[in-house]
């Protein structure tokens, strides 16, 4: 009886997300161009995938992504949770501001920092420029161009970890850090041997679900840059758009969105595990 | 819990959180000063206050992003969007809360790994059978895409609200002779309404911001949504940053205004939900 409650749910995520999954693995194996018979060409879409400089290259951003993101987000959404718990005062008003970017819609995000900021000719960039001080447009040096899309996203994407980070730390118990100011540990031995350990598993669901998002990250790639200059940006979702969309080669693009999945499934895979050791223990 | 620290500590702390406060305030700053502004003072200096205020901008921006069609687009997918995961997850998460059948791990697991799939993963078999069936440019069908996608968000947070429900109330209602499903619709939903509620909000501001899956499905002039009409007004070469800043304070404004006001259900709901999932 109480399963039928469940058949719109499953129904609607089987079709829209279960089906067409299958078919894109099935479809990395093809060559399409999404209106044809598709035809199996068994391995060659990863040949071909391995063989091209755009794909490791999109690849290597992704990791570099992935290494910028599970360090310079988290360590400032630490240490300003962290310090909002010693302010106390005020803490409700910054966890708000520092949580508003997070609601704003990543297209105009990116326009923003586009348009009044690194613009040479309307944003901050081009003030400066005038200034005396050139400031080139890091979204179109191909050297910067990656970091210029990262710093749009840190900017977006920090406080919601900092929020996330306050609200376990206030759950550290008490005693233990009236434990150890009676010992008289100073503010970074708290942090570092009491308040960290505190929120340990919310660190290390956060870094999973960072390396995660990573290997997605789109937005902000396709509306700053679309990939470019010369690739230079280029991450795997983007390259898997721009194949099956632009290209029409479905196949192709079926491989690298594989690709992306068996980064999320190790991931996944590997927090299970961590999870079942730390149960065990 | 409190730390008690020395003045220099919080002299610190407080300049450190008000510089956080400055960086995180400036773009959007900039985004209201500019929408207020010409195009030809914008290049002079975005930090300049306007000299005139062009309230045209605003005009401008409503009638070239078409935001009369887009805003409507918007609002009904929104409006479809929340409709159609309240009511599908509120059902699945009761079910899981209660454990009220066998399997409920692994259905709780298989909606778990839906989460960490990348979009990119269905979208490609997706956009070529929707085409196939007629539904590009379709708001009810994306509005489908979106309750898939966000489902199991809504089904994760409402799972906790359930299980707060004590079992007592539920076995009194079914021994007072009430059905399984009086008992749900009756007893537990109204208990767990600020949780729909919650839930209700952060979906609508999803979907209302979503960019990839609206571009890519919904691409004639008059389905456009608001987001991606914006998109495309600011994509274009000859740009007045002036009317494409209004238009995006257009599109903004009624979710900070909204965020800033029911402040705790959004931020409860968006860490809590990807925190306890």
């Amino acid at each position: 009886m109480h399963r039928l409650y469940l058949i719109p749910t499953l129904l609607i995520n089987v079709v829209i997300i279960f089906i067409p999954a299958a078919l894109t693995i099935a479809l990395a194996f093809c060559r399409w161009d999404g209106i044809g018979t598709p035809v199996f060409i068994g391995l060659a879409n990863f040949r071909q995938l391995f063989a091209d400089r755009v794909f490791w290259m999109a690849l290597g951003n992704n990791i570099i992504w992935t290494a910028i993101f599970l360090t310079v987000p988290i360590a400032m959404g630490l240490l300003a949770a962290t310090m909002m718990l010693i302010a106390r005062r005020g803490s409700a008003f910054f966890q708000v501001i520092y949580f508003l970017p997070m609601v704003i819609a990543t297209a105009i995000t990116a326009r923003v920092w586009q348009g009044m900021i690194y613009s040479p000719l309307t944003g901050i960039a081009g003030l400066v420029t005038r200034a005396g001080f050139p400031v080139p447009n890091p979204l179109t040096q191909p050297s910067t161009a990656l970091y210029g899309i990262a710093v749009v996203d840190l900017w977006h994407w920090w406080g919601f970890l900092c929020v996330i980070f306050f609200a376990a730390l206030r759950q550290v118990p008490q005693e233990q850090i009236e434990a150890a100011r009676i010992e008289g540990a100073s503010f970074w031995q708290m942090l570092r041997y009491v308040l960290l350990p505190g929120i340990r598993p919310t660190i290390t669901l956060m870094m999973i679900m960072t390396i995660i998002w990573s290997f997605l990250v789109f937005d902000f790639v396709y509306i700053l840059t679309q990939g470019g200059p010369a690739f230079s940006s280029e991450v795997l979702s983007t390259l898997a758009y721009r194949s099956a969309f632009y290209d029409l080669a479905v196949g192709k693009a079926a491989a690298v969105a594989v690709v992306i999945s068996l980064f999320g499934l190790a991931t996944t895979a590997f927090y299970i595990r961590l999870q079942a050791k730390e149960f065990d223990q | 819990m409190r730390l008690i620290e020395s003045r220099t500590t919080f002299v610190l702390t407080y300049t450190a959180l008000a510089i956080l406060l400055l960086i995180t305030l400036f773009p959007i700053a900039l985004l209201v000063l500019n929408s207020l502004k010409p195009a030809t003072q914008i290049v002079q200096s975005p930090l300049a206050w306007p000299e005139t205020y062009r309230w045209d901008n605003f005009v401008r921006a409503w009638n070239d992003a078409r935001f009369g069609t887009t805003m409507l687009n918007s609002a009904m997918l929104a409006a479809m969007t929340i409709v159609l995961v309240c009511s599908t997850g509120s059902l699945t998460a009761y079910v899981l809360a209660r454990r009220k059948i066998k399997s409920w791990k692994i259905v709780t697991f298989y909606l778990l790994a839906t989460t960490t799939a990348p979009i990119q993963l269905f979208l490609f078999p997706l956009y070529f059978g929707f085409a196939k069936l007629g539904l590009i440019n379709n708001v009810f069908a994306v509005s489908l895409i979106y309750t898939a996608i966000y489902s199991p968000f809504a089904v994760m947070l409402l799972r906790t609200y359930f299980l707060a429900v004590p079992k007592e109330l539920e076995e009194a209602a079914l021994i007072d002779g009430a059905t399984h499903w009086q008992v749900f619709s009756k007893v537990m939903l109204p208990i767990v309404s600020p949780g729909i509620l919650t839930v209700a909000l952060i979906i609508g501001l999803y979907s209302w911001n979503e960019f990839l899956i609206a571009t890519t499905f919904l691409q004639r002039t008059d389905r456009l949504t608001a987001v991606v009409s914006f998109f495309l007004l600011s994509g274009q070469y000859t740009s007045d940053w002036g009317e494409i800043m209004a238009a995006a304070l257009i599109i903004v404004l009624p979710v900070i205004v909204l965020f800033v006001a029911l402040q705790r259900r959004f931020i409860e709901g968006m860490a809590g939900g990807s925190v306890k999932g």
